[in-house]
């Protein structure tokens, strides 16, 4: 039976208009139609990733309820591939089913005050007691801590290891007596993010993920499914910041100079450009070669929301000296277009930082995409102890 | 919409390729550029063998029925060797004027002699000029013929016919003017750009034949501007990638400081930006040859010229003391660079151009 057939069955024994959203969303997962590339068993049916859109389309077209994806997008884009690739059997069959249905949401503690960049530096300690291990430390930056039911985790198990050799990556409890999470007040006047402290949480070891002194590799599995800067279906011309600005422009005559009329233009000129660079990656992933263009999109991306989100508020005249709201709010994700320019034009400094700063990302490119040599290296043969901190 | 390379695509480029590969060394291009024949005549004869000179000219018209798809991966090809061929001139300027007359025998000849190579055309513009500007007014036509005073012109020294865009007594019109006659002078000027150099060329009294009169003349000129503005992105494309490559290839093999020069940071920053502007150049680029339009073409040239330019020179920079030399050859592209981004509009002249069509 073909996927299309499937969905079509599926519906017809769950009609999404009467179900009780969960338990609709439980038997989607059970009939193996949330993320078909997934393992039978696990959710998926073992088809190409490129096939969900088929079942995403016809469940669409019924009005069926969805996961509300960009609330879990950590547990969906990160955890989730993480524990089909390092989990256990029995730590698949507990976490991936409610994960995915939005039951239990996801957190990652992976950023420390002392290790950002350098995630290999991270220095949350693991000792281990009996069957357990008790964890002490402290993370940062971390999105939905406040609502997590559980959290990915890297931690350090034997600080006289060099600095990669030393870690080892678990799942954590965020219900933990030990566990408290701060909100993290940035420079928008909300809190988006938490800052999490560890003081002697507990975690069996059946929550390890990987073996002892593999959590550097584990983690490479979950930054490589950090989500690039593309949605999942093309963006229409002005459908993104530049339409934002461009309207502000034109709402905004009074303001209109030459200098700010032909920097409108070159960034409109350039956020074009990086919509049809969107575009054309994705005909690259249909064809089934896809390219190291993300990380140029990503970069492209974060400057330009930065530079057109600047002139916005130019563009504003006295209105720019106005701010919408310092209160400190806990929105559930980032909103850019319902907010005022100052809010967009804060904001967007967090683009060229989250989810590796834009220097790094450079180094990246220039290092796996070009090919070029890396900088020689004094931390990484050298007791984690041992280190500069 | 397609933004990727077809297969055919992909071998028009390898046999392109191949040719240019044994045929338009660095050192040969460099070596003719400053002799009495800075065109290689034989190398594009065998291009045109190839049929690259007529790929955007329908079938019924003689040509290969292809589009400005194939047309813009010649010209990636062309550009990556800054290959001293006409192709600008008469496969690109020349006949997509003569695809934007009435097809009358006059222009089905000339159509078939470009696309040959049996002769070499150009239409009679600065080069300098962008589409959308109006038309040329510095030829005029009367019962003496032809009299005026057109500077920078692309690909005129090899060329055969003149295409002359002339103000006529019932307004504008274009006319095939064969350069070897009394009336017609075309002088060599010595140019930014050493692999495609300009002239200026002088009407007095000449004689041609008229393909496009009032009716047809002014748009049929404002297409070629635009479709050669949109095409002539995708050799500022390959400037580029050309640019970052040879950059990448030379800061791994050089050594200061007792490492590679290419393992530090600041210019690993600088190589990694190169690229990033590389895919969105790659983006437009593909898309104005996929798409042709004014909006698509605005878009590809304003992105383009700015990103050819950086990367070339920033190759110059980065090789420090061997970029500065007459001997390496990244001085070619940085005057093909340069001078591209003035031909056919510069980046500001685009964006303006941009304006209304984003309603800004």
């Amino acid at each position: 039976m073909n996927l299309r057939e499937l969905t079509r069955d599926f519906l017809a024994e769950h009609d999404p208009s009467t179900m009780d959203r969960l338990e609709f969303l439980r038997a989607r997962f059970d009939a193996g139609l949330a993320w078909v590339h997934f393992p039978s068993g696990l959710g998926g049916l073992d088809l190409p990733r490129a096939d969900q859109s088929i079942v995403d389309d016809a469940l669409a077209k019924a009005s069926a309820p969805d996961n509300d994806p960009r609330r879990i997008g950590i547990g969906l884009g990160m955890a989730a591939p993480t524990i089909l690739a390092f989990g256990t059997e029995e730590q698949k069959q507990r976490y991936l089913r409610p994960l995915w249905t939005g039951e239990e949401v996801w957190c990652q503690l992976f950023s420390e005050p002392g290790a950002g960049s350098d995630l290999a530096a991270a220095g949350t300690r693991a000792v281990r007691d009996g069957d357990d291990w008790l964890l002490t430390g402290q993370k940062v930056w971390t999105s939905s801590a406040h609502t997590a039911r559980f959290a990915i985790l890297l931690a350090r198990h034997d600080p006289d290891l060099p600095k990669h050799a030393g870690l080892t990556y678990f799942v954590l409890d965020m219900t933990d007596p030990g566990v408290e999470v701060r909100p993290l007040r940035q420079i928008t006047g909300e809190a988006e993010f938490n800052e999490v402290f560890m003081t002697d949480a507990r975690i069996p070891d059946a929550d390890r993920l990987g073996a002892v002194g593999e959590g550097w590799q584990v983690a490479q599995t979950t930054l490589m499914n950090e989500r690039v800067a593309i949605g999942s279906r093309p963006a229409p011309r002005d459908g993104g910041m530049s339409g934002v600005v461009a309207q502000t422009w034109r709402d905004h005559p009074e303001n209109h100079t030459p200098e700010a009329h032909d920097r409108l233009l070159d960034l409109w000129t350039q956020a074009e450009a990086l919509r049809l660079a969107g575009y054309r990656l994705r005909q690259q992933l249909a064809v089934g070669s896809p390219g190291p263009e993300g990380s140029a999109m990503k970069l492209a991306f974060a400057r330009l929301a930065q530079q057109l989100s600047g002139l916005e508020v130019e563009l504003l005249g006295e209105d720019g000296l106005r701010y919408d709201d310092w209160t400190q709010r806990r929105p559930d994700m980032v909103d850019f277009t319902g907010r005022e320019p100052g809010y967009r034009y804060l904001r967007a400094k967090g683009n060229s930082i989250e989810g590796g700063t834009s220097e790094v990302l450079r180094n990246i490119i220039a290092e796996r995409v070009l090919g070029l040599p890396t900088e020689p290296r004094t931390d990484t043969k050298v007791a984690w102890k041992d280190l500069p901190k | 919409m397609n933004l990727l390379y077809t297969d055919i695509e992909d071998q028009l480029r390898a046999s392109v390729k191949d040719l240019l590969t044994d045929r338009a060394t660095p050192t040969s291009v460099l070596a003719r550029c400053e002799t009495d024949a800075p065109y290689d005549l034989a190398l594009w004869r065998e291009l045109t063998g190839l049929g690259v000179a007529s790929l955007h000219v329908p079938e019924e018209l003689g040509g290969q029925g292809a589009s400005t798809r194939e047309v813009a991966v010649v010209m990636e090809e062309l550009g990556r060797f800054v290959a001293p061929v006409p192709f600008l001139g008469s496969a690109v300027l020349a006949t997509t004027a003569l695809l934007g007359c009435k097809a009358g025998t006059e222009v089905r000849e000339l159509l078939d002699a470009l696309g040959a190579g049996d002769k070499i055309g150009t239409l009679a513009v600065s080069l300098a000029t962008a589409p959308g500007s109006g038309f040329p007014d510095v030829v005029r036509a009367d019962d003496a013929g032809l009299h005026g005073h057109v500077r920078s012109v692309a690909d005129g020294l090899p060329a055969d016919v003149l295409l002359v865009p002339a103000r006529g007594p019932d307004g504008p019109e274009l006319h095939a003017v064969p350069v070897a006659q009394q009336g017609v002078t075309v002088t060599p000027v010595v140019s930014l750009d050493l692999t495609r150099p300009v002239v200026d060329v002088t009407l007095d009294g000449a004689t041609g034949t008229l393909v496009a009169g009032p009716d047809a003349a002014e748009s049929a000129v404002d297409g070629a501007l635009w479709t050669a503005a949109g095409l002539i992105a995708s050799e500022q494309l390959a400037i580029t990638e050309w640019c970052l490559a040879t950059t990448v290839a030379y800061l791994k093999e050089r050594n200061q400081f007792g490492r590679p020069v290419g393992s530090f940071q600041a210019l690993k920053h600088r190589l990694a930006d190169l690229w990033q502007d590389l895919v969105l150049a790659r983006a437009v680029a593909r898309n104005a040859a996929d798409d042709p339009g004014p909006l698509s073409a605005s878009l590809a040239k304003s992105l383009c010229s700015t990103v050819a330019v950086h990367a070339a020179e920033e190759c110059v920079q980065l090789h420090g003391g061997i970029g500065m030399t007459w001997e390496h050859p990244a001085h070619l592209y940085l005057k093909r660079g340069k001078a591209d981004s003035i031909a056919l509009g510069t980046a500001g002249r685009h964006r303006q151009l941009l304006a209304p069509l984003a309603n800004l």
